[in-house]
Order: structure tokens, then C-alpha cells, then sequence
């Protein structure tokens, strides 16, 4: 059994999917999903301890040894990320019980449900597999689910929300598989191991340079890494709460990691940097899209939208990270990667308690709810505080590092620009703690009071979290850490 | 260069350029999904030609011959043909919905509608009542 | 009990206070209750302290490492005991005084009120006893979010807009330059602890020559100007508020961190070798003269005491930046002894605003016959702020001004004196025309004595008194300043 864990983690979710059409029932269903993550969140406890313990484990798929059959490859990086997702998985479905009820006819209950697990299948299997061309279908898996997702949401406009982001989506995973597809031209192999063997003999045709080309602008478009980012705010803004929570603390992060395990384990930073200007890029793009998209964010109107235009200003700080191209940088991505995830699966889920009591996320209804609804709006600005960076919460760890990382570069003027943006945070964030708390309520909405507990505690075991993981590190960075060290080796242990 | 020689990369080049061009320009949603099934054939087309080996047989053992495709390549464009089939079936499913809820599958005349849309709701910010409220009870039946 | 749990409890007491105020926030009597014996259990916890710390022992706790190499770490030194013994004592006589003037004002949400307080206390402590800057850092932020709420306590337009200067100016300044300046700390110096003498070497005295303005201008809290415009925002608060946390505690924090900074960090042999420290110590002479040019101006009482505080930090300020032991022992003495005046004045104004609603200067002629405690409290005051005898602010004075004769910087002695007189004219002025004009609604002088709330009126008295009893008696600071340039490394006078 503990052998098989690698393949458990995604297939739980695989079947777990289409059971959810023959439950039906919109109360069991719920319940049959959670379930499903739940067992899916132990199996990715195991792994991890298994990981910690004995290291690296290869897993191959049907018994076919690797190059040729499909290879799954749990290292540091990848079980760290697995937990994340799953528990996120795990914790946003505790919320949907009752969330989705208020966003979702019940006739299609089941349909969400089957969606979220097979989103969430996608995404796990990103994450294990070693393979290039498998991670090509289990991107498209998590895409096409998630297109699923956004376009169940309530207003017309999530119909065109998905469709944008279809093809955009699309577009990124054709350019992924042509990136593959000029790999394997070139060398023979898929296994993304037997690749980073290989690719060094051919470095000097132009065929892998566009291969790494393609690739990486394909990924950058599914991480909605600024000015890619067109499709990502009307998606969140108007996707069911619980799908948002979801996608927002997972699906980006999960290519942020296809990107790392690209240009570290398969291409080698010294190599992809000599060809292709990629930190120069990546800082530009980066440090823009901050600017950029955080400023956005303050002229919303819609706290969702508002969000997340925040989220792919926070997909630019890992960005930047990464670009410093040290050991430091990576593990700041690392860690902002968890951090975010934290931070926004908590925000969102408050908002969907929002959305569940008052049925909107127009920033104008949340007027006055700083005493309707207490609770919640005290998680709400837990977490604002969290993405402001303020110390003791998770976000404050992630900036340290992403500093320290800049300073030990010696990027000072890029120092003082990133400290710059998160007053930008403190602005939206602080936008929305002005209408809470000093806006007097609507009249028309009454009885407006906190959640039923279902979603409260889910809301706030993230709100711990974020401060747990902003006292106690030692989980977070210590693996960051081990996993930023382990693929600056060069080693896809 | 060979240019003759590699006429199969430029079949593919230029139909990935029709297939992006068409997505860029077109009004039509339609059309637009068209344009991306374009897109993706073209790199079908990629990797179908990257597998066949001039003179050689399918991987059928067999004493006559010597020479096989690779057939992996070919074994791999299944998987992402059954990938391109659910996306365009998912896009069209989306377009017959946005034609229910929107009446139109003219980007601009949607974006119309989503830009009145918005200055409603922005009205509504100010105190203004919507009009009508989409409720999931009328979803329902 | 060991020292380090008397320690932790001055940290924990205030915290506890909140569980109990949230508890007993029904019945007000029984949650003020609350507030004065966790503020009784403080000042014994404190003066324990001070008698352990007194007879020589060093008190220090260390517990979770955030970071790696990064804890919270507290340690007592005797300029952290000055500052918590201020803190404490007046957290009780300003509890008494909320009693009096939040119900003789009939303000609404009390009991948040009373939270807010006890958490900026706690923070208060957590500063004061802090042992490297990352726990300073901590407590520092928690104090400025902690007083938002009360700063914007009325939930009016203007109570949002003074809200938002105040957090605007002191997080900029934090996240912008506080830790940019930490984390550089930390990156060139391996350690952000509190060292006597400081913890840079001669290696280092070009990053140290920026860092020292970074530190100044990030300490928003000390009002350095431009940065002080927070400070006359922040009277939008109740007054109890102002009188404490922006007469003393907040402002306190501020200068208190500088003069910590100076000696601990950086040393006085390394601020005298600096090219920048000569530029900030004008600086802040301007401050001084220059707020108390716009004090002059101001006819709203609380604006002008705010201007006059702006004022007497950058007393402090200059005497951290002298680098000599008189300046020091000055600068420690006038965290205490402008604490006692400016908290009078500031009783004084809110007892006036209770009394007859008045809040401007020229409303105020005659008022010494209604309000005689009041008006003679005042007095001594205005006395103890100008720094004459029989006042404690005499001392501190005297000892700032030998720091500048030392330091051969005879324009800041100028300074020091022309912003004396320019105190007399904007502070005698209140008194005397309350005494000496006659009250021009009240021709006939038939008006009875009507004095504020019997609690006000008691703790302003008390505080007058302390005024004068530190002039008679000002050993205690006088000991702790001594010690505490002991402790720095620098020979007492």
C-alpha cells in the first residue's frame, strides 16, 4: 500500500470524480467529495513523512521501467506542494457544504463536485509525475475542470469569463506541447530525469532553445504571470466562491511549480539563462506586474476582482524571486508559493460567506458588515493583514526572505520597490477595512449575520494557519529550504 | 537550407499561423474556436510528421522489413486529440450558453452587454435597486 | 516566581485583560473593573522587575525562533524598565481617567475601546523589554494596529480620514525604511540583537552611514519631521487615547526605539564617526522649532498639544543622536518626564471637553473660576513641558543642554532655549487667560464650580502631582538613565 502512494494521490480523486454523478444527491454528494479529498490530504501526510524519511521516491506506473513507461517522482518539492493542495482541496470542500447552496441550483451540485475532484486530480498529477508529456495532460485535465467550474458561476458574464480563459488556456497548452515536442525531437525522451541527462549534448541547437521558448511563454500564460494575466481577474471575479478559493490557492501555484521543476530540474538554471535573458525578463515582468496589478486592485469594485488582481501581483513576487536565481530566491518563491495559498484561500472563503449571507461581493455590500457579521470580517482583515506583510503572519516570513534574497544579490533599488508595493496592499487592503467598518449597513439586506460554522472553522483554521506558519517555520522553511538546495544540486533526486 | 525537404514543418507553421491569426481576429466566438482547433492540429500534424521516418513501415514486427516509425509521437497526438476534442466540445457548449444568456456570440456585442452590466452594478454601489436578480431558484427549474 | 515568568506575565497581563473585558463587556462596572486590577497586577509586576533588575540580576526570555536566527528574544535593560514603569503607571491613572471621561461623554463601543487599550499596553511592554530589533519590530507593528481602532474610535468621516494619515505615515514609514533598515541590519551585521556599544564594526561604517536615516525616518513614531503629520491626525481620538498612546505610549515607543537604536546598535563611538548623523541631528533641531512655531498657531487645544509633543520628541531625539552620555541620560529622563506633563495637558484638555464641550484655545478665557483644578493642573504642566522648576522636565532639560555643550554643538543649545521661550508663549497663554480674563458668557460670576467626572478629576490631579514630586524626587529616572549608560557601555556621569 505505501508503496503505491504515489499513484493513490492522484487516482482518489480520479474516481472519486465520476461516483459523485452516480451519488446525485446534492447533501451526499458534498459529503462523498469531502470525503474523497480527505483520504486524498491523508495520502499526501503520508507521502510527505515517507519523503522526509527514505528521500526520493520513484514510482513506476503500470511496472514499465522508466524512460519508456511513465515515471512518478516524489521529491521535497513535490510532496510539499501535494500537501498544500490536497489540504487546500480538503478544507475549501468543508466550506462548500453550505456555500454552495446559496451560488448553485442544486441540480448541479453533483456536476460541480465532479468537476472540483477532477480539477483537483489534474492538479495533484502535475504535481507527481516525471514525465513531460504527462504533465501536458494533467494540465489540461485541471484546465478544462476548472473552465467547468468558473462557467457554473451565477452571473452571465462567468460564461464569458471562461470562455477567455479557454482559450488562453488553450494557447499556453498547445505552446507546452510544442516545447515537448521539439524536446523529444531532439533527445528521444520524455521522462523530464532522462531529459535533463540528455539536453546538455544538444544545447547548442537552436531547436531546444525554442523549445524552452515555447515552453516556458506556455506556462507563463497559465500562471497569469503579468501582461498574461488578462484572463485571471473576470475567472476568479465570477467563478462560484468555493471554485475561486479553490483555483486561487492551488491551480496558479501548481504551474508556478511546472515552471521551477522546467527550468531547475529538466533545463538547469546556468543554462536556460545563458540562452534565453530569463532573469532579466522575469525581474521586469515581475516588478511591473507587482505595480501593475496592485494597482489595479485598488480601483476595483468587486472584492473578488479585487483579489485577484492582488493574487497575480503576489504571482509576480514569485516570480521575482525566482529570478534572483539563488538558492535564497528559490526558497522565498517556495515559501510565497504556501504563504499565498494561506492567505488567499482564507480571504476568499470569507468571501464567500459574504456571497452566502448578503449574495454579492460588490465591495459596496460589504458596507457595515464589520458588525453584522464579526467574525468573518475580523478572518477578512486577518488575512488583508497576512497579504500586507505585517509580522507574526505568514506573509511577513515570505517578504523577510524575498528581501533577504534581493540584499544578498544586491539589488537595492528592487528592495526598496518590492517594500514600495506592499503599501500598495495596505491600500486595497485597507480600502475594504474602511467600508466594513465605517460604512453604515444597507438597509435592504437584513438579518445578515456571520455563517453557519461549516464554513466558519474552515475559515478559521486558515486564519491559524496563516499565523501558525508565521511563528512556527520551521515546517515551512526547513522544507523550502531542503527543496531550493536540492534542485540548485541539480539534482532531480 | 532544405527548404523543399522540411515542407512538413512548414505546412505546420503556416497553419498555426491561420489557426492564431483567425483567434486573434475574429469577432465570432465561433470562429475563434475554430481558430484554436486550427492551432492545435497544426502541432497534431508536428508531431505525426516528427515520428515518420522516410521509407519505413509501422512498428509491425515483421522479417521483411527493417525500418519503423517511431510510434510513440503518434501514440502521444491520441492522447492530446482526445485533449483537443474536449476543449472544443467544452468552448462550443460554452458558446451555445453564452448565446442563451447573452443572445449574441459577437465578442463586442457581449462586451456591450458586460460594460452595461457593470454600470449597473456600479449604479447599484451608489443605492440604486437592480433591475432583475438572477435567483438560483429560477436555475432550478 | 522566577523573573523570566514576571517578565512574560507583563506581556500576558494586559493580553489576559482583553479575555476579560470581552467576557464582562456587558456590565461596564464590572469590566472596568477588569481593567484596573490587570493595570494594579502590571505596575507590581513591574516594579518587581525593577527591584530584581535593580539589584543587578539580568532578566532575559527567549522562546520560538521564527526565523532560523531570528527569535523573540526579551531582555531588561534599564532603559526598557524606565519606559515599561512610565507605561504601566500610567495605564492605571489613565484607566481611572477613561471611567470618568468615555461615560461622561457617553461614548459608544466602550468595551472595544478598552481592548484596543489593554493590546497597546501589552505591546507597549513587548517594545520596552524587546532584545533584538526583530521583537521590537513585532511590537512595534502590533502597537500601531492596535491604536487604529481607537484613533478612528468615533467611526465619523473625519475620525476615517485621521485614521488613514495615521496608519498611512507610520506603516509607510515602517515596512518602507524600518525594515529595509532591519533586514540590511541583519544582512551585514549577522544579527539584529541589542549590543552595548553597539554591533557594527569600523568595516561597516559606509552601510551604517545609510542606515542610521533609515532607522530615524522609520521610526515614524518618533515624528521626526516630515514624518510627523500622523501625530496631529491622531487627535482625532478620544481623549484618553491621545493623553496615553500619543502623549505617551506611541510617541514613547518611538523615541525610545531611537535612543535604543542609537546605543545598542549602532554605539556612540560609530554615530560620531557617521557623516549622516550631523544632517539628522538639524534635522530634528528644525523639528523642534519648527513644530513649535505651528503649536502657535493652533487654536484647537489638542492640535496644539500635539504640535508641542511633535516638538519634545525631537528633544529626544537630539539628545539620542548627541552621542555623548549627557545627551543620552537627557533623552532617557524626558521619555519620563515629558510623559507626566503632556499627559496632564492632555487630561486637562479632555476634562475641559467634558466639562463645557469647549476645544478651542479662545473659547477658554475664564475658565479658571468653573475649572480650577483643572486650570491649576494645567499650569503645572505647561511648568514641567517649558521645563522650569518646581517641574521634573527641569531636569531632563538641563541634562540635554550639557549634552550639546559636550557634543560643542552650541546652534542645537540655541535651539533648545529658543524653543523653551517659544514653549512659554504657547502654553502659559491657556492658563492666564483662564484665570486671569473674565469668562465673557458669564458676566455676573454667578457660575458654580463644575468640574469634570470625579475619576478624571482625581487622575489628573495625580499626574500634576507627579510632576512636581519628580523634580523634588527624580532619583528613579535619574538611576535608570545612569544604569542604562552603564548598560550601553558608556561611563556615567
Amino acid at each position: 500500500m505505501i508503496d503505491h502512494l504515489p499513484i493513490l494521490q492522484v487516482i482518489v480523486p480520479l474516481l472519486g470524480a465520476p461516483l459523485c454523478l452516480i451519488v446525485r444527491s446534492p447533501r451526499a454528494v458534498g459529503l462523498f467529495a469531502l470525503l474523497t479529498s480527505t483520504i486524498t490530504f491523508l495520502v499526501s501526510c503520508l507521502l510527505l513523512q515517507q519523503v522526509l524519511l527514505h528521500g526520493t521516491i520513484a514510482y513506476e506506473l503500470g511496472g514499465w521501467a522508466a524512460p519508456w513507461g511513465i515515471e512518478y517522482r516524489i521529491d521535497y518539492l513535490n510532496s510539499y506542494l501535494l500537501l498544500l493542495v490536497s489540504a487546500m482541496g480538503a478544507i475549501v470542500l468543508v466550506a462548500s457544504q453550505t456555500s454552495i447552496d446559496r451560488e448553485l441550483p442544486r441540480s448541479r451540485h453533483m456536476l460541480f463536485y465532479t468537476a472540483y475532484l477532477l480539477c483537483l486530480t489534474g492538479l495533484l498529477g502535475i504535481l507527481c509525475t516525471g514525465d513531460a508529456f504527462n504533465v501536458f495532460v494533467f494540465l489540461e485535465i485541471s484546465a478544462l475542470s476548472s473552465y467547468t467550474l468558473i462557467a457554473l458561476g451565477n452571473d452571465r458574464r462567468a460564461l464569458t469569463a471562461s470562455y477567455q480563459y479557454l482559450i488562453m488556456g488553450t494557447i499556453g497548452a498547445t505552446f507546452i506541447i510544442i516545447g515537448v515536442g521539439l524536446m523529444y525531437m531532439m533527445t528521444g525522451t520524455l521522462n523530464m530525469y532522462d531529459l535533463a541527462q540528455r539536453l546538455p549534448e544538444v544545447h547548442n541547437s537552436k531547436t531546444v532553445l525554442s523549445a524552452i521558448g515555447f515552453f516556458i511563454v506556455g506556462v507563463c500564460l497559465k500562471l497569469a504571470l503579468f501582461p498574461l494575466h488578462l484572463w485571471l481577474p473576470n475567472a476568479y471575479a465570477f467563478a462560484p466562491s468555493i471554485a475561486t478559493a479553490f483555483l486561487a490557492a492551488t491551480s496558479t501555484k501548481v504551474a508556478v511549480y511546472v515552471l521551477i521543476r522546467f527550468i531547475f530540474s529538466v533545463v538547469g538554471p546556468e543554462f536556460a539563462n545563458t540562452v534565453l535573458p530569463l532573469q532579466e525578463i522575469f525581474v521586469v515582468l515581475g516588478i511591473s506586474g507587482i505595480f501593475a496589478t496592485s494597482i489595479s486592485a485598488i480601483y476595483q469594485l468587486n472584492i473578488k476582482r479585487l483579489f485577484a488582481y492582488s493574487s497575480v501581483a503576489q504571482i509576480g513576487y514569485m516570480i521575482l524571486a525566482l529570478a534572483i536565481g539563488t538558492p535564497l530566491g528559490l526558497t522565498a518563491t517556495l515559501l510565497h508559493l504556501f504563504n499565498h495559498a494561506l492567505m488567499k484561500a482564507a480571504l476568499f472563503l470569507a468571501i464567500g460567506a459574504v456571497v452566502y449571507r448578503v449574495g454579492s461581493s460588490q465591495l459596496s455590500h460589504f458596507a457595515g458588515l464589520g458588525r453584522q457579521m464579526p467574525w468573518t470580517m475580523a478572518a477578512l482583515v486577518a488575512g488583508g493583514l497576512s497579504l500586507i506583510g505585517v509580522p507574526l503572519t505568514v506573509g511577513f516570513v515570505s517578504k523577510w526572505y524575498l528581501v533577504l534574497a534581493l540584499l544578498e544579490n544586491g539589488w537595492w533599488p528592487l528592495t526598496v520597490l518590492v517594500l514600495f508595493s506592499s503599501l500598495l496592499a495596505v491600500i486595497y487592503v485597507w480600502r475594504i477595512v474602511e467600508w466594513v467598518y465605517f460604512a453604515s449597513p444597507r438597509i435592504f439586506i437584513e438579518e445578515v449575520k456571520d455563517p453557519p460554522l461549516s464554513q466558519l472553522v474552515p475559515i478559521y483554521v486558515l486564519v491559524f494557519a496563516n499565523f501558525y506558519f508565521g511563528i512556527d517555520t520551521s515546517l515551512t522553511v526547513g522544507v523550502s529550504k531542503r527543496a531550493a538546495e536540492a534542485l540548485f544540486g541539480g539534482i532531480f533526486l | 537550407m532544405n527548404i523543399i525537404g522540411l515542407y512538413n514543418y512548414w505546412i505546420v507553421v503556416v497553419l498555426m499561423m491561420i489557426g492564431f491569426y483567425v483567434v486573434i481576429a475574429h469577432e465570432n466566438l465561433i470562429k475563434k474556436l475554430v481558430g484554436v482547433s486550427i492551432f492545435q492540429t497544426s502541432v497534431f500534424f508536428f508531431y505525426i510528421s516528427m515520428g515518420k521516418i522516410s521509407g519505413a513501415t509501422p512498428p509491425i514486427l515483421d522479417d521483411h522489413y527493417q525500418l519503423y516509425s517511431n510510434p510513440l509521437p503518434h501514440v502521444l497526438i491520441l492522447t492530446a486529440i482526445v485533449v483537443g476534442i474536449a476543449t472544443t466540445a467544452l468552448g462550443l457548449a460554452l458558446v451555445v450558453r453564452i448565446q442563451e444568456a447573452y443572445g449574441s456570440i459577437e465578442e463586442h456585442e457581449i462586451q456591450d452587454q458586460d460594460t452595461q452590466d457593470q454600470m449597473e452594478s456600479r449604479l447599484e454601489a451608489y443605492g440604486f435597486r437592480k433591475k432583475h436578480v438572477l435567483s438560483v431558484q429560477n436555475l432550478d427549474e | 516566581m522566577t523573573a523570566e515568568t514576571l517578565l512574560l506575565l507583563t506581556i500576558l497581563v494586559p493580553l489576559g485583560a482583553v479575555i476579560g473585558i470581552v467576557a464582562l463587556g456587558h456590565s461596564p462596572n464590572l469590566r472596568e473593573a477588569v481593567s484596573l486590577t490587570a493595570s494594579l497586577v502590571l505596575i507590581y509586576l513591574t516594579v518587581s522587575l525593577y527591584k530584581i533588575t535593580g539589584a543587578g540580576a539580568a532578566v532575559s526570555w527567549e522562546g520560538l525562533h521564527i526565523l532560523p536566527g531570528l527569535v523573540l528574544f526579551f531582555s531588561i535593560e534599564p532603559l526598557g524598565m524606565l519606559f515599561s514603569l512610565i507605561g504601566s503607571f500610567l495605564w492605571l491613572i489613565t484607566t481611572i481617567y477613561s471611567i470618568g471621561y468615555m461615560r461622561g461623554h457617553q461614548e459608544k463601543n466602550q468595551t472595544r475601546f478598552y481592548i484596543c487599550f489593554a493590546i497597546a499596553i501589552s505591546s507597549v511592554m513587548g517594545i520596552s523589554y524587546a532584545g533584538n530589533l526583530f521583537t521590537l519590530f513585532i511590537f512595534y507593528e502590533i502597537l500601531t494596529l492596535s491604536t487604529y481602532p481607537l484613533v478612528t474610535h468615533a467611526g465619523t468621516e473625519k475620525a476615517k480620514l485621521g485614521g488613514r494619515v495615521y496608519l498611512g505615515i507610520l506603516l509607510t514609514t515602517s515596512i518602507l525604511f524600518l525594515l529595509l533598515a532591519i533586514i540590511g541590519t541583519w544582512y551585514i551585521a549577522g544579527t539584529v540583537d541589542f549590543h552595548p556599544g553597539g554591533i557594527f564594526d569600523q568595516s561597516h561604517t559606509l552601510a551604517a552611514a545609510v542606515l542610521l536615516p533609515l532607522y530615524v525616518f522609520g521610526i515614524g513614531k518618533a515624528a521626526i519631521m516630515p514624518f510627523h503629520r500622523w501625530l496631529p491626525a491622531a487627535m482625532v481620538a478620544p481623549t484618553p487615547v491621545s493623553a496615553l498612546l500619543h502623549a505617551v505610549a506611541v510617541v514613547k515607543a518611538g523615541v525610545f526605539s531611537v535612543l535604543k537604536i542609537c546605543t545598542y546598535i549602532f554605539g556612540f563611538d560609530m554615530l560620531n564617526r557617521l557623516p549622516t548623523t550631523n544632517f539628522l541631528l538639524y534635522l530634528a533641531g528644525a523639528s523642534v522649532i519648527i513644530a513649535s512655531l505651528v503649536a502657535m498657531k493652533q487654536d484647537n487645544l489638542k492640535a496644539r498639544l500635539a504640535y508641542s509633543t511633535v516638538s519634545q520628541l525631537s528633544y529626544i531625539t537630539v539628545g539620542a543622536l548627541l552621542a555623548n552620555s549627557a545627551g543620552a541620560l537627557g533623552g532617557a529622563m524626558h521619555i519620563g518626564m515629558h510623559a507626566f506633563g503632556k499627559i496632564t495637558l492632555f487630561f486637562c484638555a479632555g476634562a475641559i471637553m467634558v466639562a463645557t464641550h469647549k476645544t478651542e484655545i479662545s473659547d477658554m478665557r475664564g475658565l479658571g473660576r468653573r475649572m480650577p483644578v483643572t486650570m491649576t493642573a494645567f499650569f503645572i504642566g505647561s511648568l514641567s513641558i517649558i521645563g522650569l522648576p518646581p517641574c521634573g522636565g527641569t531636569w531632563s532639560k538641563w541634562y540635554l543642554m550639557i549634552g550639546t555643550i559636550e557634543a560643542d554643538k552650541l546652534i542645537l543649545m540655541v535651539v533648545l532655549m529658543v524653543s523653551s521661550l517659544l514653549n512659554i508663549a504657547y502654553l502659559l497663554p491657556i492658563p492666564i487667560k483662564g484665570f486671569l480674563y473674565p469668562d465673557p458668557d458669564d458676566k455676573k460670576g454667578l457660575r458654580q464650580v463644575k468640574e469634570a467626572p470625579l475619576p478624571s478629576l482625581v487622575a489628573l490631579s495625580l499626574t500634576s502631582v507627579g510632576c512636581i514630586v519628580l523634580f523634588i524626587y527624580p532619583q528613579p529616572l535619574y538611576e535608570l538613565g545612569t544604569y542604562f549608560l552603564e548598560a550601553a557601555g558608556v561611563h556615567g556621569r
